[in-house]
């Protein structure tokens, strides 16, 4: 799987692509800046990108914006965005565009690099991963509000844990219930939140989304 | 909603000082008669005055002045208020604050505050000149009700009021209703010269009172030595507080870290299973050390101001709060300079904290907006109000906070509610930085 890394600093920078190439990974482009990533991820088309959010030559969000602006003009190119810090407003942002294959972590969880590992291929298959962080975060928040006021309280289990990318199964495993109860919520969540039957990934980006709007 | 709630705040503020310019013409002439007494009132003050600072030389003067002084201020306020309330002059008080030490350091206080002079000159101005104004209005009133009732009184009195009145010559009843027209004339003239003769008073009250330059110059050096006092100890405690945090949290973190290391890699050898498990603990140590660091920055400087500005940041901190808030932002897209941005920020996420915790509201709403130099941000709740600013430590943090920067905060909080807080900073926008940053 072919990949393409944006980090400035050299440390990090050297540890991603020794950990992407010991699992399986081919790392095309390793770029330290905000300006040279879009470059390289049309000219590379990785199977993944992995970009951090704050990048020179300001050192805000060029990573963030970067993602966006290649999503734009190459639809669906499967990006993972890693941050020092995690904002549910960029999370929205970056799932706007609704073609799922995004996921926005904390740079902690490199750390755990199985779990890294697996969010990576998870979003370059077109899945969707939320760092669980910005789905706590989002938990605090008003639950009387429509539409996910509609939703059962084991429902809103179910989707905060889909919106951390988790498959059937894993949520499944996680709330100690029968992967045929986890479909059966899932689909109750699409019922109820509107979302017409089509992909099934699709569906689970919309629904995410939905979450963070609340 | 919120935008029209607001709309309603200042046009209950414009409706009020439309009241101020419209006190009837015989509400007026209570007040004119009351300042032409307050003349004679003055030239009393001012020669009260005199004499003791005379008897300073001989001790008691010194307590007696002191009070004679504190009575003047009180007369020259009384007439400060007045002249606000009835035809919209505002003077602001001049006064230096006066220091506690001894009677003859406050005595050397007042001598060196000009506003005590230019007060005792004010009290024989207003005791000769300055009396005139109204009492010239009150006797046109008196004068015209005198002539326009003139053949109503000729009966009571026959021959009393007879003979040559320089404008008209009156020899019985008949003629006495030659005076009536003057009595209008006169009633016309007082009605339509009264507003502005009391609005001389006041100019003339306003030229003596007001604080003069230099004044208003010690005045805003007070202000900004206790304000710059507030900054810096605000800075040493934030500073101790992140010292502390760091020492209690990332950096104890990171010493487990390195001793968890260093004993996985003494047991590497004997005890694998030991050692896997120690360098476990120091992954999650790492973990644990990074979100306190995360927490702290965000105490900080949010990464989201950093990033986008205090648009965006709002923006994050109403999606984190759990009921809906409706949010307006007006800023100019170059930004405001970063220190504004920052206390603006924390300002509004302060009160935003404690709308949620303690207004019981069901929705909020926030408008930011900068215009003519001003950023103010006003936050309203639908709650049950009584939020009183003096009670915690929250509040007032925030206006030390904003009192950095010459801002203010106001709360508005009725019992039954809706609470609103309305907060400015004087800025300029970010291109025609202030201050060097």
């Amino acid at each position: 799987m072919r990949a393409v890394i944006a980090e400035d600093l050299a440390l990090l920078r050297d540890g991603l692509t020794r950990l992407l190439a010991a699992h399986d990974f081919e790392v095309v482009a390793a770029v330290e800046d905000g300006p040279s990533v879009l470059p390289a991820l049309i000219k590379h088309r990785p199977d993944v990108a992995v970009l951090d959010v704050r990048l020179p030559p300001t050192f805000t969000n060029e990573g963030l914006l970067a993602a966006i602006e290649a999503r734009r003009q190459l639809p669906g190119l499967p990006i993972l965005v890693l941050s020092q810090y995690v904002e549910p407003l960029y999370a929205r942002e970056l799932l706007s565009d609704r073609t799922g294959g995004i996921g926005y972590l904390l740079k902690d969880r490199v750390m755990n690099v199985g779990q890294f590992t697996d969010a990576l291929h998870r979003v370059a298959a077109g899945g969707t991963v939320m760092d669980p962080e910005v789905v706590s975060q989002l938990l605090t928040k008003r639950s009387s509000d429509e539409p996910l006021g509609r939703l059962t309280a084991r429902e809103r289990e179910v989707l905060a844990l889909v919106a951390e990318g988790r498959s059937n199964a894993a949520v499944a495993g996680r709330l100690v219930v029968s992967e045929k109860a986890v479909s059966k919520h899932i689909a109750n969540i699409f019922l109820k939140l509107d979302l017409a039957p089509s992909d099934d990934d699709n569906r689970r980006v919309m629904a995410v989304l939905a979450y963070l709007n609340s | 909603m919120g935008v029209s709630q607001f709309q309603e705040e200042t046009s209950s503020v414009s409706v009020a000082l439309a009241k101020v310019n419209k006190v009837g013409r015989f509400r007026l002439l209570g007040w004119t008669f009351a300042l032409t007494g307050m003349g004679l009132v003055s030239l009393g003050l001012a020669s009260l005055l005199v004499a003791v600072v005379l008897l300073i030389s001989v001790w008691v003067g010194v307590p007696l002045t002191l009070w004679t002084l504190t009575w003047v201020h009180d007369f020259a306020n009384w007439h400060r208020t007045c002249f606000a309330r009835l035809v919209g002059v505002e003077i602001p008080r001049p006064y230096l604050p006066v220091p506690e030490r001894g009677r003859l350091g406050r005595l050397r206080a007042a001598n060196r505050d000009p506003a005590n002079w230019r007060d005792a000159a004010w009290l024989l101005v207003n005791g000769t000149v300055g009396k005139t104004l109204p009492m010239f209005s009150f006797c046109l009133f008196l004068g015209g009700v005198f002539y326009l009732l003139l053949p109503a009184i000729w009966p009571l009195a026959p021959g009393v009021f007879n003979g040559n009145w320089g404008l008209f010559t009156m020899h019985d009843q008949a003629t006495s209703f030659l005076a009536m027209p003057f009595g209008a004339a006169g009633l016309v003239l007082w009605w339509w010269l009264t507003p502005a003769l009391v609005r001389a008073d006041a100019w003339l009250a306003r030229w003596l009172l007001a604080p003069t330059e230099r004044s208003k110059l010690a005045g805003r050096v007070e202000h900004l030595t206790a304000s710059r006092a507030d900054t810096v100890d605000a800075q040493a405690a934030e500073l101790r507080r992140v010292e502390r945090d760091l020492h209690d949290g990332a950096q104890a973190r990171l010493v487990g870290v390195g001793m968890s290391l260093g004993m996985a890699d003494e047991m590497l050898e004997t005890n694998p299973a030991e050692a896997r498990r120690l360098l476990g603990e120091a992954r999650d140590a790492t973990g644990a050390a990074l979100a306190e660091l995360r927490d702290l920055v965000r105490g900080i400087h949010p990464p989201v101001l950093a990033d986008r500005g205090l648009d965006a940041a709002v923006q994050a901190l109403v999606l984190a709060v759990p009921i809906p808030v409706a949010l307006s932002v007006d800023l100019p897209p170059e930004g405001l300079p970063p220190p504004v941005e920052s206390a603006a920020y924390f300002a509004v996420a302060e009160v935003l904290a404690n709308l949620v915790k303690h207004s019981e509201a069901g929705t909020g709403w926030i408008r930011i907006e900068y215009r003519d130099g001003s950023l103010s941000m006003v936050v309203g709740d639908n709650g049950k109000g009584c939020a009183d600013p003096e009670r915690g430590t929250g509040l007032r943090g925030i206006e030390r906070r904003l009192g950095a920067f010459d801002g203010t905060l106001e709360v508005s909080s009725p019992p039954g509610g809706p609470t609103v807080v309305v907060m400015e900073v004087p800025c300029e926008p970010s291109s025609l930085k202030t201050s060097p940053s």
